[in-house]
């Protein structure tokens, strides 16, 4: 005999699960019972939405799944902004949850919460445990749907009955067999030769590199496709560090926080190839007025993206590994030398806004953010917060071949403590580089805990301008300089919190300084946060 | 535009939840919903009608398409289907009136199913252009209860839901 919270341990052992973040209560105890005789490692986070961004920085730095736990009422509805955050940027997650005694479901019992309607809008799937004796199908078919076709986050809500009842064996499933679950893997033969038709008579084509590139792992394909072609590569916030951004012919980031040149190329082409891009709001602002002027090839493994924001002219559904990969064999550089010299030109024109000003009392955040990425490995992994901290990340680190790993979709603040921890985990060899705002890393704080429990020798640089920056930049802009809720007017002396927490820590008022001590951080093995004193007028751009 | 589509889900609790829940969260408007279970005791068919416009349908078709349990979407195509409903009509009348009413109920094809002092109750079941038609030509007397029960719809010849043509 087997109870259903072995099972539970036994599925994820089979899954080649090492690492689980979470944070336990009542309702998921004979789980842990089981956790305690295994060899996964366990995370204790401070609060749960962390729990679900520490398995999300895991899952992106590692590529595979990233799990997480909690227990059930508050526990669970805690996870949901972490499990929302996943669901928009479509990263794997397993999220376990305890539930009540399912004889007392719907009797509004203590700790009771319908975690599964909850987050009906942002999980891939979610399962209600019925019977002990379904818990190896439903993990079996967690973890692929959670890591096939459009990735994304599947939660599993398990009564406390379900994980103490018995049932005679365990074996766990081969694989999946889901009727309404084939995700398209190849793209179509007869599309694939259509947009290479349409790529050889574009006369100013333009690649637009989105999350799902990195997603699908088919950064090489990429690289591969652009460089045959020779067409110029411009990308969203989530795609990012795919072509290393010091690459000739890459243009820049897109949208309403890109780069000029960048927007300048996607406004001027005759042929947009989207890969793995949603073409969200902040990406494209009038995306109808776009697919007028050029034709657009829309590449996605998920069918529902195409024509959602845009018009596709030739759209191709399927794995973007095997569709590049495919065009990177048959296409031929057909690119006209004026538009090479036209972006090129662009690019040439484009100056990265932000100086050094050493007598100001503030480092400049921009320029430090370009001093940063000349001093780091090239493999570094960056993760920016939510707020002006991200754009400054987003506009002026170079990415090398390395990843920049941020809230692209949800734009949750918060998300870069948490999921930087959780990237350091995934690879503890790499420097992991965590950027946040005075008010970001104040929601995540508590993590520090997390951090020194588990000594993770993580860099942490705050940028503290005692603002709400981009919410004061835009009541300036938008609301007649009426600043309302966007002073934090009761910070802590950061230096001394993270000395309470035995975490080494220093200020820097100028780029000299946060440049000489950001080199005494990256020598040192053990966590560091270095804050940064910002003017509250720098602006975002 | 009115657009009848076939959803042929897993037959599993939660289903119908996940699939109108994705409806009113993306802004779209059911007209109407009839589930039962198919000649597959483990699969079960929904027949949504919304109204809206070909980029509402087509992003229904796909989102509905997303989730794990629906097996097949079909979007009905206009002449190609039957479609019908069953409606209990519960008419105000008086004992006088229903001579009338019954003769209504004969020219249209309705059962009377239910009568009473005070009222009369027809059963009927066609497509909703004639159950229009019914509930106008009864409107003088009064509604006491109108029940409808969704439109179901099935394609016409050989040709499935869940394939072509057989």
């Amino acid at each position: 005999m087997i109870s259903g919270a072995e099972i539970m341990v036994k599925c994820l052992e089979n899954e080649g699960v090492a690492i689980a973040f979470g944070y336990p209560g009542a309702a998921i105890c004979p789980f842990y019972d089981y956790l305690y005789r295994s060899s996964i490692q366990h995370v204790l986070v401070r609060e749960e939405q962390n729990a679900a961004h520490e398995a999300s920085g895991y899952a992106r730095a590692s590529g595979k799944p990233g799990v997480c736990i909690a227990t059930s009422g508050p526990g669970a509805t805690n996870l949901i902004t972490g499990i929302a955050t996943a669901y928009m940027d479509s990263i794997p997650l397993i999220c376990i949850t305890g539930q009540v005694n399912s004889e007392l479901l719907g009797r509004d019992v203590f700790q009771e919460a319908d975690i599964t309607g909850a987050c009906e809008p942002f999980t891939k799937h979610s399962y209600l445990v019925k019977n002990a004796a379904d818990l190896p199908r439903i993990f079996k078919e967690a973890f692929h749907i959670a890591t096939t076709g459009r990735p994304g986050p599947v939660l599993i809500d398990v009564p406390v009955d379900m994980q103490t009842s018995t049932v005679s064996d365990f074996s766990y499933p081969l694989k999946a067999d889901i009727i309404g679950y084939k995700p398209r893997t190849q793209g179509h033969a007869m599309q694939i030769k259509k947009a290479l038709a349409a790529i050889g008579e574009a006369k100013r084509p333009v690649i637009c590199c989105g999350g799902g590139v990195v997603l699908a792992g088919a950064r090489d394909e990429f690289v591969a496709f652009a460089k045959s072609s020779g067409i110029p590569v411009v990308s969203t916030m989530m795609g990012i560090g795919v072509v290393p951004m010091d690459s000739r012919l890459y243009l820049g980031m897109i949208g309403m926080h890109g780069h000029t040149n960048a927007n300048q190329a996607m406004g001027q082409a005759d042929l947009i190839i989207l890969c793995g891009a949603r073409v969200g709001d902040r990406a494209v602002s009038a995306p109808e007025q776009m697919a007028q002027q050029a034709k657009i090839i829309h590449i996605d493994i998920d069918p529902a993206e195409i024509g959602k924001n845009m018009t596709a002219h030739i759209p191709i559904v399927g794995d973007i590994r095997l569709v590049l990969g495919s065009f990177a064999e048959q296409v031929t550089n057909t690119v006209s030398e004026e538009w090479v010299e036209q972006v090129l030109q662009y690019k040439a024109d484009f100056v990265p806004l932000g100086e050094p000003d050493n007598t100001s009392g503030f480092v400049e955040p921009r320029s430090f953010m370009r001093a940063l990425s000349r001093m780091m490995d090239e493999n570094a992994i960056l993760v920016s917060d939510v707020g002006q901290n991200q754009i400054w990340a987003a506009r002026n680190f170079n990415v090398k071949e390395g990843r920049f790993l941020t809230s692209g979709g949800l734009g949750t603040m918060g998300y870069a403590l948490p999921a930087a921890i959780g990237a350091k985990l995934a690879k503890p060899n790499r420097q992991v580089l965590c950027i946040c705002g005075d008010g970001s890393f104040q929601m995540a704080m508590c993590e520090l805990g997390t951090l020194c429990q588990e000594q993770v020798n993580l860099k942490i640089i705050l940028m503290q301008n005692d603002r709400l920056g981009m919410v004061k930049e835009i009541q300036g802009r938008l609301y007649g300089d009426r600043y309302i809720a966007t002073t934090l007017n009761g910070n802590p002396d950061f230096v001394k919190l993270a000395e309470a927490y035995g975490i080494h820590a220093a200020v820097a008022t100028s780029n000299g300084q946060a440049e000489q001590l950001a080199k005494e951080m990256f020598a040192t093995d053990k966590a560091f946060i270095l804050v940064c004193r910002v003017n509250p007028d720098a602006p975002t751009i | 535009m009115k657009y009848t589509l076939s959803v042929l889900v897993e037959n599993q609790p939660g289903v119908l939840s996940k699939v109108s829940g994705l409806f009113s969260r993306r802004g779209f408007n059911i007209d109407s919903l009839a589930v039962g279970i198919t000649e597959d005791p483990t699969i079960s068919r929904i027949t949504i009608v919304v109204n809206g416009d070909e980029y509402m349908v087509e992003q229904v078709e796909k989102q509905l398409n997303k989730l794990i349990p629906v097996i097949k979407v079909k979007v009905m195509q206009p002449g190609l289907f039957i479609s019908c409903e069953l409606s209990l009509v519960k008419v105000n009348c008086n004992t006088k009136q229903h001579a009338e009413i019954m003769k209504i109920a004969e020219l249209m094809q309705a059962k009377i199913v239910d009568v009473a002092t005070t009222s009369l109750t027809l059963q009927f079941c066609d497509n909703d252009e004639r159950t229009q038609t019914l509930i106008s030509l009864l409107k003088p007397f009064g509604f006491k209860e109108i029940v409808r029960a969704g439109t179901l719809a099935i394609e016409k010849g050989a040709v499935t839901a869940r394939k072509q043509s057989t």
